[in-house]
């Protein structure tokens, strides 16, 4: 058996193993309704950001803080058309939204390298949170807008279908052209540039094509707060969350920051109900020992001891 | 329509009408200068808060994202020294100082050189830096937020009135301003003519030949990273005389500086000082004509800064 045949027998297995955990999650609302579907619908939430936040910034080295304007834009557009329009247009409006405020970005901010974009981007949340307080405050004269309630069923099932199809474009994007493309860039982006690539396209398109679904993403889960103000919808937490998550899980791999947000939304919610004043608090040391002995998160780790363990093997016999 | 009246009152001769406008104009002058005033007095905790900021990032390359936690520290360190000892706050500086240094030099020497140490290059250690700052600042905002809790706090000192050609402010401004000048300069000259100084200096220019020429830089960096927090430890106690304080207050105040150091060019103490005064007089301003919209110039400024020289005014 070749090497190729055993690539695809690999790749065969995963994709068995992928659909199988994608039915069970399916069919989660049948067997275990009430609090599961609203906490996996959290996770689910958290994982979009993270990987999205992954897809770009992984690669390229940019990091990003606009998350939670792009989810906020999502929100924003449920909360100001979601009665009018069918739900499955309205998100898509939401993830158009956040795409074509990623391109406004990307365009204005391709010359900031390095700390600049990550203080830009931060920037540009709170300029954008404050303007629509303003703008709420002084022209609509509401600080928040109430928002149709749909079930929790239906937000589940909405957000894993954002999520599979979040997760088939990174993983074409990652193995594409492009995706090498972005390694070159976060390497030494001038020499990417003496390469042919055109850095600038392809750092604004998979940047808003990771907004996109962070748009949609908000704007599914604006349906589940029923009230929402700038404050709630461009929460800044929504930008520094994937960052960590995505640290804490391994952005190596894809799979690295899914597990990632999915372990630490977990965490999340029993921390909050059991300690909620010191929540962030160990939030806060959980960032800084993640970023002190796990430079590539969960995974690596994993994939480290895993390593040696099956190379001890091998020496035995 | 008072206006309309005045005018046709002129021409046609009644003296008192004239004064009354003559009265108007020099009470709009009063206001003006009042709000000039206002602003130059905030602008010198702006600086003292950048300048700070500055030197982290200039010299350590430290993006420290925690800065207002420590102006929070020393506000508070201040407000409890006065209110249970009865300190004057101006001898509370002296007291605080050395602690806030020590925090800031022993978390360079042990945090942010591990950091340092495994990084590949600068550009990973700076977002590995900033992100771990990010982690600090969650960790004293907590602590701070189970031992204070989250009421604003205050107490009074020099709380009396200053009328300075007509424009109005408590004295407790003046002696920040004052505060704020001395320590700047102060800084300037330890910059321009220790030898310590020059050792900081050169480590800003370029750390690895610095080290090269014999300057102990991990020494340097974590002087700087201290003296940063110093800096933001003298801020806060400042602070603290004018402002009500609360724990949840540092955020506001980092956000402040990075906008001054964006203005002001980073590593520039001078740049620094004249981004404040900048900031401090645009902040009174707009807040003299909508208090709202303040929050929503300053993030303005600073966006569109960063686009279009992110170097700052005096940046190299």
């Amino acid at each position: 058996m070749d090497i190729a045949a055993l690539k695809t027998k690999k790749n065969i297995t995963t994709g068995v193993i992928m659909l199988a955990i994608l039915i069970l999650l399916a069919f989660v609302p049948l067997y275990a309704p009430g609090y599961p579907v609203i906490l996996l619908s959290s996770i689910l939430m958290y994982v979009i950001l993270t990987v999205g936040w992954v897809m770009f910034s992984g690669p390229t080295g940019y990091i990003s803080l606009a998350p939670a304007a792009f989810f906020g834009f999502g929100i924003y557009t449920t909360a100001i058309i979601g009665e009018a329009i069918p739900f499955a247009v309205v998100v898509l409006i939401g993830g158009a939204a956040s795409f074509c405020l990623a391109m406004l970005v990307g365009a204005l901010t391709l010359r900031l390298r390095g700390i600049y974009f990550a203080v830009f981007t931060f920037g540009l949340l709170m300029l954008i949170a404050n303007s629509v307080n303003y703008y709420e405050i002084h022209f609509t004269g509401t600080r928040g807008r109430f928002v149709m309630v749909k079930g929790y069923d239906l937000i589940y099932f909405y957000m894993l279908g954002i999520f599979v199809l979040l997760m088939i474009a990174a993983t074409v994007i990652k193995h594409s052209r492009y995706g090498l493309a972005l390694i070159s860039i976060g390497l030494e982006e001038e020499a990417a540039e003496h390469c042919g690539i055109n850095v600038v396209m392809v750092k604004v398109m998979v940047f808003a094509i990771s907004a996109f679904f962070m748009g949609a993403a908000g704007s599914v889960m604006a349906t589940k707060w029923t009230y929402i103000d700038s404050g709630i919808a461009f929460y800044m937490l929504y930008s520094f969350m994937p960052v960590l998550m995505a640290l804490f899980g391994g952005m190596g791999q894809l799979f690295g920051p899914v597990i990632g947000s999915a372990i630490f939304t977990y965490l999340e919610e029993v921390l909050i109900t059991r300690f909620p004043e010191v929540y962030m608090l160990i939030f806060g040391i959980i960032l800084v020992i993640a970023i002190l002995y796990l430079p590539d998160g969960l995974v690596g780790l994993i994939q480290k001891l895993w390593k040696r363990f099956s190379e001890r093997k091998h020496a035995n016999t | 329509m008072s206006v309309h009246d005045g005018f046709l009152s002129v021409r046609s001769g009644q003296p008192a009408n004239i004064i009354t406008s003559i009265q108007e104009a020099f009470g709009m002058i009063v206001k003006i200068f009042d709000v000039l005033v206002a602003g130059l007095l905030l602008g010198g905790i702006y600086a003292l808060i950048a300048v700070g900021l500055s030197l982290q990032y200039g010299v350590a390359r430290v993006f420290n994202i925690s800065h207002g936690e420590f102006i929070m520290l020393g506000a508070f360190a201040t407000w409890i020294l006065y209110t249970t000892a009865g300190i004057n706050p101006l001898i509370s500086l002296i007291i605080c100082g050395p602690f806030v240094f020590l925090i800031g030099f022993f978390l360079h020497k042990t945090l942010f050189k591990s950091l340092l140490s495994s990084s590949p290059n600068m550009n990973v250690f700076e977002g590995k830096s900033m992100l771990a700052c990010f982690g600090l600042l969650f960790i004293i905002q907590n602590i701070a937020l189970l031992i204070w809790g989250a009421d604003f706090k205050g107490y009074s000192y020099l709380n009396v009135g200053i009328n300075f050609l007509g424009a109005v402010f408590a004295a407790n401004r003046l002696v920040t301003l004052l505060a704020a000048l001395a320590i700047g300069a102060v800084f300037y000259l330890f910059l321009a003519f220790t030898r310590m100084g020059k050792a900081i200096r050169a480590a800003a220019q370029d750390p690895k030949t610095a080290g090269l020429m014999g300057v102990n830089i991990n020494q340097v960096l974590a002087l700087c990273f201290g003296f940063g927090a110093v800096m933001a430890g003298f801020a806060g106690a400042l602070i603290s005389m004018c402002y009500p304080i609360q724990t949840t207050m540092g955020l506001e105040y980092t956000v402040i500086a990075i906008i001054v150091v964006a203005l002001g060019g980073m590593g520039s103490i001078v740049g620094s000082f004249i981004g404040g005064f900048l900031l401090g007089l645009i902040g009174s301003i707009v807040t003299s004509i909508e208090p709202s919209l303040y929050l929503i110039v300053f993030y303005f400024i600073f966006s569109l800064l960063l686009l279009v020289r992110p170097k700052g005014i005096l940046g190299r």
